[in-house]
This record gives C-alpha cells, structure tokens and sequence, in this order.
C-alpha cells in the first residue's frame, strides 16, 4: 500500500524525523488559509502515488495567499499519470543549501532491507543508479540487528565532510529504518532530504509502501487509504477473495492462480488480442467467487468476450462448473463466452457446461485463439 | 533419482486445519511417508492415522520426521518455520501466503545459521513424481521423468508439467519456489542440486515479472551447469508498478520486466518459450539431441 506525501511525513516525524509541518487541504480555499497560517512562502503540492508530478505541473511555489489559492486550483483535478489530484499538501517553503537522498528498500537478491544514500537528491535515483552508480552508496540492514550507529555514520561520512552534519545525518539515517521496522515498509525513501541554510537536516519529500501482507497488524492504516477509482475496484476484489488488476483490453479473463493469469493474458497478446484485465480467482473456487469475478469482468465496458482458463489441481473442474452455470443464470451474461477446462474431474466439469449449452475446450491456446476470433467480429475488427 | 524428496523423506504437517487436514490426506493418498502432525493443543490426537503432537520437538523426537509442510496461518507462519528449523527439521515446505517480508527476511537469516533448507513460503510445495509429494500440487498430472522444473508459480507449474506429461516427458522433482520477494531456496540452489542429480537431465525454469532471480539463474547456469536448460517467463503485458497476484510479481525497474528476462536468457544461449506448447517443443528438441 502506497502512501501519500503526506501520509509519510506524519510517520516521518512520528519517528522524530524533521519533515516540514504543513497541512493537507482538499480545496483551493483551504490553501489560501493554511498560507495565511503559515505565513510566508509556503509550497503546494499535488498528492499523488505516482513520480514526475513536479514535471507535470504538480508542485508550485506560492509567495502570498492568494498565489496559494491560484496555485490549488490549477493543480486540483489535474490528472497525473492516472491519478486525478483531489488533496494538496501546503508545506511552509525552506531555503535549499544541498539536497540528498536516503531510501530502504528490499534486496531481493540479498533477501535483506538496504539502505541508500547519494548526495544526488533530488533526481530520480533511478536513472542515478543506472548512469552514475558510483554515486550511490549502498549498506546491507540486518533485519534483526537493524541499522547500526557505525553502518550509519559511514554512510552519513559519504555525504558529509563535517562532523557533526555527518551525525545529525546518520541519527536521520536510523529513525528511517526504525520508521521502516515499526510500520513494516518496504520502502521508504526521503528525496530530497534538505539541507538548510542553517546547517540542519530536513524531509521535503516523503515516500512510504507498506507491505500489503503486515496491514494486519496496523489496522490503523486502513484509515490511510485514498483508493482511486481503478484501485476501489481492486480492493473489494480483494475483499472477495479475488485478485484484479484493470487493464485496456476487450477479452476479460478469468483464471485461478497469478502465474497462469499471467500466461493467459500473454498469449492472448501473442495471437494479437488485447486481455482487459488480469483476474485471479484463486485456489478454492466457490460458486460465489465465480459469481462475483464475473461480475467484476461485466463491469468493465471494454469487455467484448469472456475466456474462463481454469486448471483444476485442487481446484475441482466440476466445481468451477457448477459456479459458472450458477453465476450464468444469476448475471445474465450476454457476452460470448469460452471454456477451458483441464485437471481435475475435468470430465464431469465438462458434462455440467455441455448441458449448459457451453462447450469447454481442453487446450489454453485454442481457447485464446477462440476468444480473440470472437473479439474481432463483435468489436468491428478492432 | 530426484532432488531434496524422495520416498525415505519422513514428513511432518505443521497446521492441521482445514487446509492442513485436507492436504495431509492428499499426500498420504500420493504415497508420501507422512509421519506427523504438528498442531499446538492437539498432542496425543492422531489424524488420518498419523499422531499429533504439540511441538515439532516431540514429533521430531518420537518419529525422526526431516522434513516439514507448514500449513499455519501467516501471523504464525514464521514462528512454525523457526520451530521446525530449531527442532532440526532439514527441509522445511511454507506453503501459507501473506507472510510479512522484513518478517521473512528475519527467518531466512537465522534458517541460513542453522543450515535449514527453505522451500517457499507462499508456494505449492514439491514432488518427486512416483515418490513423494510435500504441498498442495495435484499429483495426477505428474510422471517420472528426466527433466526438472522449478517455478515460481502454482496453477502455471501444472499447465506446464501437465503438457511435458502428455507429451510423453516426465519430471525427476518439480518445485514451486514461492511467489513472494524474500523466499527461502532460489532457482540457483535448486540448479546445483539438478545438475549434482543424476537422473534429471534438463531443467525448465518457469519465471515471471519482478526481481531478478531468472537472470542469476541464467548466469549460475552459464557457469557451473552442463545440463541444458529451457526458460518460459509470464507477464509480458504486464504494466509497470501493477502487483499481478504474487506480492513479488511487480515490475519496479527495467530489469523486472519479462522482455529484459526473456532476452537475458537468450542472450546467453538458454533457449525460451513464448507459449506454453513451445516449452514442449524446445524440451524435445534439446533431450532429443
């Protein structure tokens, strides 16, 4: 789960890292107000799960209240990369002496949280790493031990000559993983990590996940969710067990299990098909899961053609048939359909769907070539 | 032969819930050497004929099981994966999904003190066709054979065993390795005990979107395996930044995408399917010559 700006430098600062004490604001009004309060320069931002957005026009530099306001009102409802802007950060403006970069993020390699540093803050680290990696200097985090006083302070001896910035960085440096350890992130990034003209330290820009499978144990978190629309739909999927991700095609798939999901929807791209969405229905497969996954795929307009692939392992076909003739009846579905159908009772799955008028086909290939037929005559050859 | 599974393996379930129950008596049916389960409360309660203890200690103790499944809910899961290592388990199965990452990156560490061999969490388990099955994999679809198959998938593993088999091609032992960033064991590992077994003879390493483990693998294999392989990798139209089922299928930077896998595997000369079918084709091909 993705946080927003925002939401990050409350956890920031929870751990007693400095980050600038804005406000977030939902109307241009509010931002004028919060100026006021403020006083003095103050900076609005676009709150937004997505990069780029100062390069989208997202972020702007207000001098006066009302420059507050004007500044909100662009930026409110602009769309960056997908996400309609519906909250604003007004964050006091500082004076910038140097910018840096911290981050953690999971080594996968390494199976171990890292710990990033480069006095090129304020750039997409991304394309520092890959032009300038020398200019990244990396530490190994014992998940356990956590980061320790010495791990950080040649970290910090990297970005600072002095002593006592080096050891106001490296203590910044240890509440990032503390903040990463207490509310189970798998990344968090502080870009740009400011130093001011008075020597001090400071967040100007925050970057938290949170690990989907710890939000278990912060039920508060929930409370943090902004889901757009797309993301809204993802998440009651989930709530029904199902995993959905929307995508702009017109062949809707069904199918139990990611990797398969992902097959299908790749080879329905290899014979020139577009899959609307990725859908993963899991491993027991309930008449009602089916239901509701078919209703999912409906809801999508795109939609053109449904191709069901379900391979039974401990999944049983007869099961998923029974659910597929139920929720049939029960949606009404007007859309063809096709079949596959392989694995376990197969034979029985296949009898229940024959009866139903529908005939399963057995092979994954068949059925996406059959489905992407279909698409082109219903969608005028598209 | 086989690799990490054979019938000699003496199993243990930790978890006897629904699932746990469930899979026991699918692995028993399959001919694994089941001969414990683990459930806290339970201890003097036997289960399918098989007696339950409290702790994996006293199972290990009394039956001198080697292997264990874990079938625990995620809160729990990492504390039954320490116990079976703690208790001297070798080889410990995590089929149970949702188990928190840092969490994981705590267990690896200490199983990797303690020498336990981790398959998974978040995986179908393993089986040695006409041996033993460790998971919830159906066991139907699989035949003794000389090809090794590891994946990081469950239903996509059986498509792809289930067109070797009817292909007349069988497997010597076929792994999921779990969908999730931090696993236990990794292509690499797997490969080493492949190329050291004698009865496998080629291995087909099924990957997908996120991290870099297929590229490791084909560089391990480019150095240390003289069997050949052949590579199938999914997500191909997957969209950046899109989590697709598995926690760790997410493309988060150009190396995590299936285009700059497939082409790392050509590159070195590992031949890779498009489809399904071609998997087939490409395993012929190299067994046949």
């Amino acid at each position: 789960m993705k946080l927003e700006e925002f939401q990050a430098k409350e956890l920031f600062r929870e751990q007693g890292i400095p980050a600038p004490v804005g406000r977030m604001v939902t109307t241009a009004e509010e931002a004028r107000t919060a100026a006021e309060e403020m006083g003095g320069t103050v900076v609005v931002k676009a709150q937004v799960k997505a990069g780029g957005r100062g390069k989208a026009g997202g972020v702007k530099l207000a001098k006066t209240p009302s420059e507050a306001y004007q500044a909100a009102a662009a930026i409110l409802g602009m769309n960056i990369k997908g996400y309609t802007v519906q909250r604003i950060l007004v964050d006091p403006a500082v004076s910038i002496a140097g910018e840096f970069y911290v981050g953690i993020t999971i080594d996968r390699r390494k199976k171990l949280p890292v710990m990033m540093v480069s006095a090129s803050g304020g750039m997409d680290i991304e394309s520092v790493a890959a032009e300038t990696p020398e200019l990244i200097h990396f530490m190994d985090i014992d998940p356990i031990l956590g980061l320790r006083s010495f791990q950080a302070r040649s970290l910090a001896f990297e970005l600072f000559e002095d002593k006592k910035k080096a050891l106001v960085a490296a203590d910044i440096m240890q509440r990032l993983w503390q903040c990463c350890r207490i509310n189970d992130a798998t990344l968090a990034e502080i870009n740009t990590m400011a130093q001011l003209e008075d020597g001090s330290l400071m967040a100007l820009d925050a970057k938290i996940v949170l690990d989907d499978n710890a939000l278990y144990r912060h039920p508060e978190m929930e409370a943090m969710r902004f889901p757009t629309e797309s993301e809204k739909k993802e998440l009651d999927a989930k709530r029904q067990g199902l995993s959905y991700v929307q995508l702009e095609g017109e062949i809707g798939c069904m199918v139990n299990g990611a990797g398969l999901a992902m097959a299908t929807m790749d080879v329905i791209k290899h014979y020139g098909g577009r899959p609307a969405n990725f859908l993963d229905i899991g491993g027991s497969s309930s008449p009602e899961k089916v239901i509701h996954a078919m209703e999912l795929l409906v809801s999508d307009s795109n939609v053109k053609v449904i191709f069901i692939n379900v391979f039974g392992g401990i999944t049983r076909c007869d099961d998923v048939a029974r659910g597929l003739v139920k929720a049939l009846k029960e949606t009404g579905l007007k859309l063809p359909i096709v079949v596959r159908l392989t694995g376990t009772n197969e034979e029985e799955g296949r009898k229940i769907l024959l009866e139903n008028g529908i005939n399963a086909l057995a092979d994954m290939t068949r059925g996406a070539r059959e489905a992407i037929r279909l698409a082109k005559e219903g969608g005028g050859g598209e | 032969m086989s690799i990490l599974l054979d019938e000699n393996t003496r199993v243990l379930v930790q978890g006897l819930g629904r699932d746990g129950s469930f899979h026991t008596a699918q692995m028993k049916a399959y001919g694994t050497n089941i001969v414990a389960g683990v459930h806290p409360g339970r201890g003097g309660d036997s289960q399918e004929g098989i007696p339950v203890f409290n702790s994996v200690r006293d199972a290990v103790d009394e039956t001198a099981a080697d292997c264990s499944v874990i079938f625990v809910p995620a809160p729990f899961a990492s504390d039954a994966i320490l116990e079976a290592a703690n208790a001297g388990i070798e080889l410990v199965v995590a089929v149970t999904e949702g188990v928190p990452v840092l969490e994981m990156s705590s267990v690896v560490r200490e199983l990797d003190a303690l020498g336990t061999r981790l398959v998974g969490p978040n995986c179908p388990g393993l089986i040695s066709p006409g041996k033993s099955k460790v998971g919830i994999m159906p066991g139907g679809i699989f035949r003794q054979g000389p090809v090794g198959v590891i994946s990081r998938s469950g239903t996509l593993t059986y498509e792809v065993v289930n067109q070797l088999s009817s292909a007349g091609i069988g497997q010597s032992t076929a792994i999921g390795m779990g969908g999730d960033p931090v696993v236990g064991m990794k292509y690499n590992e797997y490969l080493e005990l492949f190329q050291e077994d004698p009865d496998t003879e080629l291995i087909v390493v099924v990957g997908e979107i996120g991290g870099t483990d297929e590229q490791d693998a084909a560089v391990f294999a480019e150095e240390n395996l003289s069997k050949p392989l052949v590579g199938y990798i999914v997500g191909r139209s997957a969209p950046p930044g899109k989590q697709m089922g598995h926690a760790g299928a997410i493309i988060s930077g150009a190396d995590s995408t299936a285009e700059a896998k497939v082409d790392f595997l050509r590159n070195r000369g590992i031949p890779v399917a498009d489809t399904v079918e071609q998997i087939v084709d490409l395993v012929s091909k190299e067994l046949g010559g």
